[in-house]
This record gives structure tokens, C-alpha cells and sequence, in this order.
């Protein structure tokens, strides 16, 4: 069997329990999740989720059907790859010696991020893009101490009118 | 109209047409229960031993009558005791509202007395389940309720109130109540390809289950069978869609099938699967089931479709309006050497059990029972009972068998058995049990007592865990770990005990006269019945084989 990496967009009801509810149901069906984000939509009564997981075909249509019985989603959909803008938010924390800064900002620069706090002991940034991207600059600053970092998991949308819609 | 929220409780239960509860009262449920203490003359509450025994009779009284089961328990304990019967009720999608009580909103969360998180618990083993925490959406909450547990693959709803929404009052406007929601149109076009497929067929299989008992579709399901000429095999949930006698019958696939349904079915063309889920009990080995066949899946629930089979195509809906579309659009198909190879197939011997001593055994125990009970509605425990029912009592009419299919719950039959015999208005009701499974819950037995239940019970008694004791014969080189518990009960006078009758049979003249007696009997009644510890489910097909690996004797 193929596996691949795919992407899950839903539409759910905007109250207590129902991450809970989606999650559970990967656990207890053995489904993979690489990450899970969620928050508010323009209404107020749905949250927008976007699941990415893999497997192959088989898993990938028992999630989609699984997730459709439950009560509080109104929505499934697999995005298209080819018509689906992906962004993660990530933010690192850095050590630094004085010495540093220049070399840092240069490479904060390079990938597009932005600085958003800085201490004489350390340097905040933040970086959203694709996962990617995100992987190549965690990697480039593996040369500096890390501090920490910590990362939002993707958040999809597709293009022009490819839309989530609840119908 | 202002109202408290254990008013609108009852309110809702009668505007559901609820008038059969079953439950176990306790401090976060006192409210509920005072209003059903009001409303007795339009809800007959009946109380059990266990709040499990409650669950499992509800569970079998939905079985009966088709309506949805209504439990209530309370908080902490009293819900957890309800876990294994609402797991039961969702793996045999059985409709089931379970009504707990819950701590006071202000105590959630900080380990009160008899705080347990039960919608947490449930999650996994419900359609859907709330935690209302305030009491102007209880009313609505309750409909959506019965409204999910009805609709498409019915399934088990829990509503946990805590008592302060149970005491606090509000505006309360009546509604619609909630039922099953209708279901699409059956599309036209998988019917057009359904068809197809069956025309090309040489062998076709019909392959029922228990979405056939739930959607009343036997009467369409043999109508079809007859359209296309073909034989019919049962899930255990499907038993008794098929009448024993009907020439289409083949009775139980798989594991503990009889061999004509497991042989037939690896010899057609085409398997024309109806509301059933392919269980691994029934298909064995997956890819030798699969191969050299196709399968035509129709399900009410999608993600069933593909989920343990993968089907070369599916009518997606309700099984009864789509085995009329099937028929209107199928030309009537005919298949007279496969059907006198089927009729071949069926009479061929598939178990090693004997019947010509006077030593009383299991197939002469159910075949007894089953012709003095006839169409009466028999519940089963879990075990090697379970599976001779399931090969030799001769089912006339859906909804007559009551059993756990998928959960496997022994301790299943006493509360299920009590909950069926109400819900067909104490029309006598026959439990087929063990003496392992009927010592998981046979407290309940008090309770058919205090009801006056005309309830049979037939006791296989082996002093053994037969089935797992079967299992390390065949694949533990007989080492009889923990299953014979060595137990001195007494089942005449326990039954005597609790305020039934008793009795005892090793012979079958003994059983033929108990069975006399126990008939005639009003109230409860047990009859130990002593066999050999070593009699076996035959036929069998060992877990992950094929009909290739059938043990028949």
C-alpha cells in the first residue's frame, strides 16, 4: 500500500468537547495524525480544523467516513494538494553571543522571518511558510544554541473559490 | 410553562412515546425519580439489581420492539455500571437513550462523592453523547437524543444532567419529538450498476445482517432472494430474517456458521452483502474470503462501505427502499444448478454432536426448547450455548433473538432477557445460558421475581467455561487455564433462593418433563440442565482461516 501524506479540512460546532470527540476517534481507530490546529471561523458557531495525516487509500476514506458520523461535524474535506495554500507558524528561540546578531538577522532576513524579540541573551523569531521551509530554517539555526521552539502544525485554505463550505 | 428540568425529563419521555424505563435509582438522580414517581401511571419504571442488568434490558427491549431502550442510573458508579451495556448496545446498533445524573455543575471537575466524567467514558461507545449544563437546552437536547440513537445505523445516546440542571426551572415549549431522520433517495445509478452486476452473476450469495432486522426488511430481503434466485447466509444479527424452514435459509457464516452457509458462500460469484458489516468472526481469512468473488455492499451507514471488505460496488441507504429498487429494476434471474448444488451443500452433516442417547446435550436441549416455544422471542448469554442456538433453534420471525453479536458480553442474557419479555408485553421469553455466563449477572434472576416474568431459563450447564475451554483443547494442548472455577452452586435451590422455580435435568426425559413444568409455569423458572464438558462448537473455522481449515468433527 502507498502511503501519503494528506490533508483534512472541518467544519465542527464551536463548543466544549468536540477536539476531544475528532481526536479520540484517531486514537481509537488507529488513525495517524501528524498535527491538528484549530480555531474560530467567521461564525461564531464553527471551528475550522485542519488534519494532516497519512496512510494510503484505505485510511484515508475510512477517516473521511469516520469523521462524517460524528454528530458535531458538519463538514469533511480532503484538500486538493494542487489547490490548497498551506501555512505553519513556528517561533525559535536562540542564543546568542553579541558576535552573533549580524549572522542571525542575516539568515532571519534570507527566509523571510521576523525578529519579534531580542535580549541580550537571546533572540526571538517567528516564521510561518510551509513545513518545508519551516524544517530548512529549524535546520540552518541547529548551528546556534536553541532554546526552544515551538510549532503552530499547518492550517489550510484552498484557492480562489475552492472553499470549506457547510451545506 | 415553567418547569423544573426533571419535569421536562419525564415530559420528553412521554412526548416520545416512552412508557418503558429501566433503571437503578441514586442521590443524583432523586429528582428524575420523584417525577417518575408522579408520572407512574404513564411510565413504568422497572427497577433491576445492576444498573448493567438495567442497560442490557433496555437493550433487549429495543431489540423486540424496534422502539428505542430508555435506561437511567445515577452519577459516579451508577453510570460506569452502564459502560459495558451501552458498549454492547453500539457494537449491535441497538437505539438507546441512557439518562444519568451528574453532580451539581458547581462540584464538576473537583472529584465530588460519585463524580465520574461519563460523557468522557461513553465517548468511544456512543453515537453521540451530552453533558447539559444548562437547563433551558435540556428539553431539545433530549429530542436530538432520540432523534440520533433512531437515525440511520441506530446506536446508543447518552444525556448526563447534574442536578442542579435537574432543579432549576425554565420556560419549557413543546416541540415536535425527536425521530429517526429520513433518509436520501436511493440512487438510481448505483441501482443500475447493482443490477449489472448481479445479472452477470452465475452463483449469486445474499449475505444478511442485522441492518435487515432493524430496517423490517425480510419481507423485501426474501422477496429479492427469490428475484434473483439465491440462497441466503446470516450474520448472527441477521438470524431470523430468513425463516429456519425456508428453502432459501442457510443459516450463520463464518466462524461457528453451519458449513453449508460458509461453503456455499466460498463458492459464489458474487456476494450480495445486506446491512451487514463483515465481521472478522464471519469472513476468517479476509483475502481468501475476498478472492475469486465480488461483493455488491448495501449499508445504510457509508463508512462501513470499504471499512472491513472491499467491495466492487454499494447501494448507499435505508436496506428496505433499496431491495424494492433492486427488484423493481432486476429482470427475474434463475440458477438451477447452483441452487441444487446449494440444496447439496446444505444437507451435508457440519457437526459431530449425537443424538442417540438418552444423555441430554445441547442440540436436544434447544431443539427441545425450540418446540415448545416455537416463535417466542429467546435471549442468549455468550458462549458455546449461544452458538448451538444459533445453529439449532429454528427461527420463524425477526426480532425473536436476542443476543450479543458484537460485543461478546457474557452476563448479556438475564437483563436482556427480562427487557425483551417486557417489551412483547410478558409473552413468555425463553434465556438460553450457561452456567459461566449466567454467574456474570444472575442477581437479575431477583428481578424477573419481583416482576413475575414468565421467563425460561435453560441452563447448559457444563461446570466449565465451555468456549474457552474449547479453544485451549484445540490450540493450547489442553491446558485448562482458570476455566473450570470448580463452583458448588446449587442452580434448583438458588433459584428457589431468589423466589423462582428450579429445576434439574441430565436425561432427556427429565428435560421433556421440566420443560412441561416450566411451561405451565407463571413466573420465572430455571432449568439446570447438566452436559458433558466436553461437548464442542462444530463446525468451526479457527480464527483467521478459511473454509479450507473447517473443523467438522
Amino acid at each position: 500500500m502507498n502511503n501519503e501524506q494528506f490533508i483534512v479540512s472541518l467544519l465542527v460546532a464551536n463548543h466544549a468537547g468536540v477536539l476531544t470527540r475528532v481526536s479520540s476517534l484517531f486514537s481509537r481507530r488507529a488513525f495517524n495524525i501528524d498535527s491538528l490546529t484549530v480555531g474560530e471561523t467567521e461564525n461564531p458557531e464553527l471551528s475550522r480544523m485542519t488534519i494532516v495525516s497519512w496512510g494510503d487509500e484505505y485510511l484515508k476514506d475510512q477517516i473521511v467516513k469516520q469523521l462524517q458520523k460524528l454528530q458535531d461535524v458538519k463538514k469533511v474535506q480532503l484538500m486538493e494538494k494542487e489547490k490548497t495554500i498551506l501555512r505553519e507558524l513556528l517561533m525559535i528561540k536562540i542564543a546568542i553571543d553579541k558576535g552573533q546578531l549580524p549572522e542571525v538577522k542575516e539568515a532571519v532576513g534570507t527566509y523571510r522571518a521576523s525578529i519579534v524579540d531580542l535580549s541580550p541573551e537571546a533572540i526571538t523569531v517567528e516564521i510561518t511558510g510551509e513545513t518545508p521551509k519551516l524544517n530548512a530554517f529549524v535546520d540552518y539555526m541547529r548551528q546556534y544554541k536553541i532554546i526552544e521552539m515551538t510549532r503552530t502544525g499547518p492550517t489550510a485554505m484552498g484557492r480562489g473559490l475552492y472553499c470549506l463550505e457547510n451545506d | 410553562m415553567l418547569l423544573t428540568g426533571a419535569e421536562i425529563v419525564t415530559k420528553e419521555l412521554v412526548a416520545h412515546g416512552v412508557d418503558t424505563v429501566f433503571g437503578y435509582p441514586g442521590g443524583s438522580v432523586l429528582n428524575i425519580y420523584d417525577e417518575l414517581y408522579k408520572y407512574s401511571d404513564k411510565i413504568r419504571h422497572y427497577l433491576t439489581c445492576h444498573e448493567q442488568g438495567a442497560c442490557h434490558a433496555a437493550d433487549g427491549y429495543a431489540r423486540v420492539t424496534g422502539r428505542p431502550g430508555v435506561v437511567i442510573a445515577t452519577s459516579g458508579p451508577g453510570a460506569t455500571n452502564l459502560v459495558t451495556g451501552i458498549a454492547n448496545a453500539y457494537l449491535d446498533s441497538t437505539p438507546l437513550v441512557a439518562i444519568t445524573g451528574n453532580v451539581a455543575t458547581s462540584m464538576l471537575g473537583r472529584d465530588s462523592f460519585q463524580e465520574v466524567d461519563i460523557t468522557g467514558v461513553t465517548m468511544p461507545i456512543t453515537k453521540h453523547n451530552y453533558l447539559v449544563k444548562d437547563v433551558s437546552k435540556l428539553a431539545e437536547t433530549l429530542r436530538e437524543a432520540f432523534a440520533i440513537a433512531q437515525s440511520g445505523r441506530p446506536g446508543p445516546v447518552l444525556v448526563d444532567i447534574p442536578k442542579d440542571v435537574q432543579t432549576a426551572k425554565t420556560e419549557y415549549v413543546e416541540s415536535a419529538p425527536g425521530g429517526a431522520c429520513p433518509q436520501d433517495e436511493i440512487c438510481p445509478e448505483a441501482v443500475r450498476r447493482a443490477v449489472e452486476l448481479i445479472s452477470a452473476a452465475k452463483r449469486p450469495y445474499i449475505y444478511c445482517g442485522g441492518g435487515v432486522i432493524k430496517a423490517d426488511a425480510a419481507e423485501e430481503l426474501l422477496a429479492f432472494a427469490d428475484k434473483i434466485d439465491a440462497p441466503v447466509g446470516l450474520s448472527i444479527m441477521g438470524l431470523t430474517a430468513v425463516p429456519y424452514e425456508h428453502p432459501r435459509f442457510l443459516g450463520m457464516v463464518g466462524m461457528h456458521g453451519r458449513f453449508g452457509a460458509t461453503k456455499a458462500l466460498y463458492e459464489s460469484d458474487l456476494v450480495v452483502a445486506v446491512g451487514v458489516r463483515f465481521s472478522d468472526r464471519a469472513t476468517g481469512n479476509k483475502a481468501e474470503f475476498m478472492q475469486g468473488r465480488r461483493f455488491l455492499h448495501i449499508d445504510i451507514d457509508a463508512a462501513e462501505i470499504g471499512k472491513n471488505i472491499g467491495a466492487t460496488d454499494c447501494i448507499l441507504g435505508d436496506v428496505k427502499a433499496a431491495l424494492k429498487k433492486l427488484c423493481e429494476a432486476l429482470s427475474p434471474q434463475s440458477h438451477p444448478e447452483w441452487n441444487a448444488h446449494i440444496k447439496f451443500l446444505k444437507e451435508h452433516p457440519d457437526n459431530g454432536i449425537h443424538m442417540d442417547s438418552a444423555r441430554l446435550t445441547p442440540q436436544s436441549a434447544i431443539e427441545g426448547v425450540c418446540r415448545r416455544h416455537g416463535d417466542g422471542v429467546v435471549a442468549t448469554d455468550v458462549g458455546q450455548h449461544q452458538m448451538w442456538t444459533t445453529q439449532f433453534y429454528q427461527f420463524k420471525k425477526p426480532r425473536t433473538f436476542v443476543t450479543s453479536g458484537g460485543l461478546g458480553t457474557m452476563g448479556f442474557g438475564m437483563g436482556a432477557a427480562i427487557g425483551s419479555c417486557i417489551g412483547k408485553d410478558f409473552e413468555r421469553t425463553v434465556l438460553i445460558t450457561s452456567d459461566g455466563s449466567f454467574h456474570m449477572n444472575l442477581n437479575e434472576l431477583a428481578t424477573a421475581v419481583s416482576h413475575r416474568l414468565p421467563l425460561v431459563v435453560i441452563l447448559l450447564n457444563n461446570q466449565v467455561l465451555g468456549m474457552v475451554r474449547q479453544w485451549q483443547t484445540l490450540f493450547f494442548g489442553s491446558r485448562y487455564s482458570n476455566t473450570t472455577p470448580g463452583r458448588k452452586t446449587d442452580y434448583v435451590r438458588l433459584a428457589e433462593a431468589f423466589g423462582a422455580k428450579g429445576l434439574r435435568a441430565t436425561t432427556n426425559e427429565e428435560y421433556e418433563k421440566a420443560l412441561d413444568e416450566a411451561f405451565s409455569t407463571d413466573g420465572p423458572v430455571v432449568i439446570d440442565c447438566i452436559i458433558d464438558r466436553d461437548e464442542r462448537v462444530l463446525p468451526m473455522i479457527p480464527p483467521g482461516g478459511s473454509i479450507s481449515d473447517i473443523i467438522l468433527r
